[in-house]
């Protein structure tokens, strides 16, 4: 178990080309430098950075929206080039992406059966009865009920779109599942209820997971290895405890300080302080 | 006598289905020098509550309370002109969006201006200066350099520092903040809040923080209203409710914390609501 190995990102870079005007120059961005990852079957791996550090633009490499322009990736045992190759259908089907905006990411004019059923339409020759069929297994699994099938995205909350975003995401069944900020625009109480799921899904369907999130605490609880990334760069990667109990990069560092703390002791101390 | 004094706030808006109650009966009182939090998830109407207290609700909704003072003013019976006076120079309030609370046509500097022009009887070079001392005291590198830049020039934190100096221009009474920090990275939020918490204290300003986010709560607040849909749960001083919360939606709002996670599952608010019954 330890040696499988199911996402191998070997030194990717990304570079954008940004335009020139007429009295500028064009010039290149490296959104990614260098990164290199290994994340075994079954297990989460979290990446925390803040805006603009690569993570969402790594997220879009792993989930074959963007071409890496440099360096290899490898899903499952399957070469990911596709400035080279394409995409297969066969690619598709090993990753899936969960959006962090449930209002956005779902057509407003598609009903959750069809919104479902899509990948399945796209990607198999199954055929119609049998796709209605999943969806509606599906639509137990991320806990809401079948008659929600007919429905249009604006009748449902935040929390329960982001269980159908989810429920989209596992239909072709993934073996690598990337969530970028999937809790970040929930509340408190329906963060906890799909931080739930999640972790429900994941022992059921031995699904990988790369988080991307700027919540330490999330992180913390769902993890078990975390890299932090900086402009494009990796400056930190361990095991969760390795890297919450003693991290190394000044940045890391800063990070954790700036997180609020919200035990009773940190209260305590601040209040003393204040008072002083 | 308190800064800000409210009793009983009811809040209901017209819609095609009748009417919808956001805010059921609710207390607020804030004194000078003191930061109070309103904590409560969408639809608690946190927020509801301090924009019908600026009167920038739409018409579709009815206020009433009991009891509406600012400093002894009713502000229930203000003319819409006479609001104007207070809002913006006593009472100011920032927003979660700060890219979205600037108007990208003009620049920073003029955004600035127009505010110290309608409140205060400064001109010219000396509203120039005003600006500039502002900026420097919200922490915005280069101030003078920065009166002519415009928002999407700026970043995020930068447009939220531009939105407290605006704030604070007229030296405000009370400042209410709703989620300043939501939409800005966890280290730039740990700046805002220090830099909103350093102003409220030197100026002895009230200040009211409008969040979701426990973690802000525990950093910043003084006291701390609790809100769900629309009622009030709860309310203590900070170090009591995190201590020893009373209410059943306080607790389970405080066990749903992911750090406070014990077992693997994270305790849901809906498992104590059928415990609790609230």
């Amino acid at each position: 178990m330890a040696d499988d190995i199911i996402l191998k990102v070997r030194d990717v870079y990304r570079t954008y080309d940004i335009k020139g005007g007429l009295f500028k120059k064009g010039s290149q961005l490296t959104a990614v430098k260098g990164v290199s990852l290994d994340v075994e079957r079954g297990s989460t791996l979290a990446v925390v950075g803040e805006s603009g550090c690569g993570k969402s633009t790594l997220a879009r490499m792993l989930t074959m929206i963007d071409a890496q322009t440099s360096g290899s990736i490898e899903i499952d045992g399957l070469p990911i080039d596709i400035s080279k190759t394409g995409i297969s259908k066969e690619m598709r089907q090993k990753v899936q992406i969960v959006f962090q905006n449930p209002y956005g990411s779902l057509n407003p004019r598609q009903k959750i059966g069809h919104v479902l059923e899509e990948p399945l339409l796209l990607n198999t020759d199954m055929p119609a009865a049998e796709r209605r069929d999943l969806a509606l297994q599906m639509l137990e699994k991320v806990g809401l009920p079948p008659e929600h099938y007919g429905r249009y995205p604006h009748m449902f909350s935040g929390g329960q779109r982001q269980r159908i975003a989810i429920a989209r995401a596992i239909m072709m069944k993934p073996k690598l599942l990337v969530l970028d900020e999937p809790v970040s625009a929930l509340d408190l109480s329906v963060q906890a209820q799909i931080l739930n799921l999640l972790a429900d899904l994941q022992e059921e369907m031995n699904l990988t997971y790369v988080f991307i999130s700027h919540d330490l605490s999330v992180v913390r609880y769902i993890a078990d290895k975390v890299m932090v990334m900086y402009f494009g760069e990796v400056v930190e990667y361990g095991t969760r405890d390795e890297v919450f109990n003693d991290p190394q990069h000044d940045y890391t560092k800063t990070l954790f300080a700036a997180t609020p703390r919200a035990d009773v002791e940190s209260i305590k101390k601040r209040l003393a302080a204040k008072a002083a | 006598m308190s800064l800000l004094e409210i009793r009983n706030l009811r809040v209901e808006f017209d819609t095609a289905k009748g009417p919808f109650r956001a805010l059921a009966g609710v207390d607020y009182t804030v004194d000078a020098g003191e930061v109070l939090a309103i904590v409560g998830e969408s639809g608690s109407g946190k927020s509801v509550a301090m924009l019908a207290t600026m009167g920038l609700l739409p018409d579709s909704a009815t206020i009433t309370a009991d009891k509406m003072e600012f400093e002894g003013l009713d502000l229930r019976t203000l003319s819409a002109k006479e609001r104007r006076k207070v809002i913006g120079k006593d009472i100011s309030m920032i927003f979660q969006e700060p890219i979205a609370s600037l108007n990208p046509c003009f620049t920073v500097g003029f955004q600035m201006s127009e505010t110290l022009k309608t409140h205060t009887g400064l001109k010219g070079k000396q509203i120039k200066d005003r600006v500039v001392e502002l900026f420097e005291a919200v922490g915005i590198p280069d101030p003078a350099g920065r009166l002519n830049a415009f928002p999407h020039q700026m970043s995020g934190g930068q447009c939220q520092r531009v939105m407290i100096a605006m704030a604070i221009a007229c030296s405000p009474k009370l400042l209410i903040a709703d989620e300043p920090t939501t939409a800005l990275d966890v280290t730039i939020q740990k700046q805002i809040l220090d830099l909103l918490v350093q102003i409220q204290q030197e100026r002895g300003m009230g200040l009211i923080m409008i969040t979701h986010d426990m973690g802000v709560v525990a950093e910043t607040a003084d006291r701390v209203i609790v809100q769900y849909q629309g009622r009030k749960m709860e309310e203590a001083d900070v170090l009591a409710l995190f201590e020893n919360p009373q209410n059943p939606y306080t607790k389970a709002l405080l066990s749903a914390l992911p750090e406070n996670a014990t077992g693997d599952r994270l305790p849901t608010v809906s498992d104590f609501a059928q415990a609790g019954g609230f």
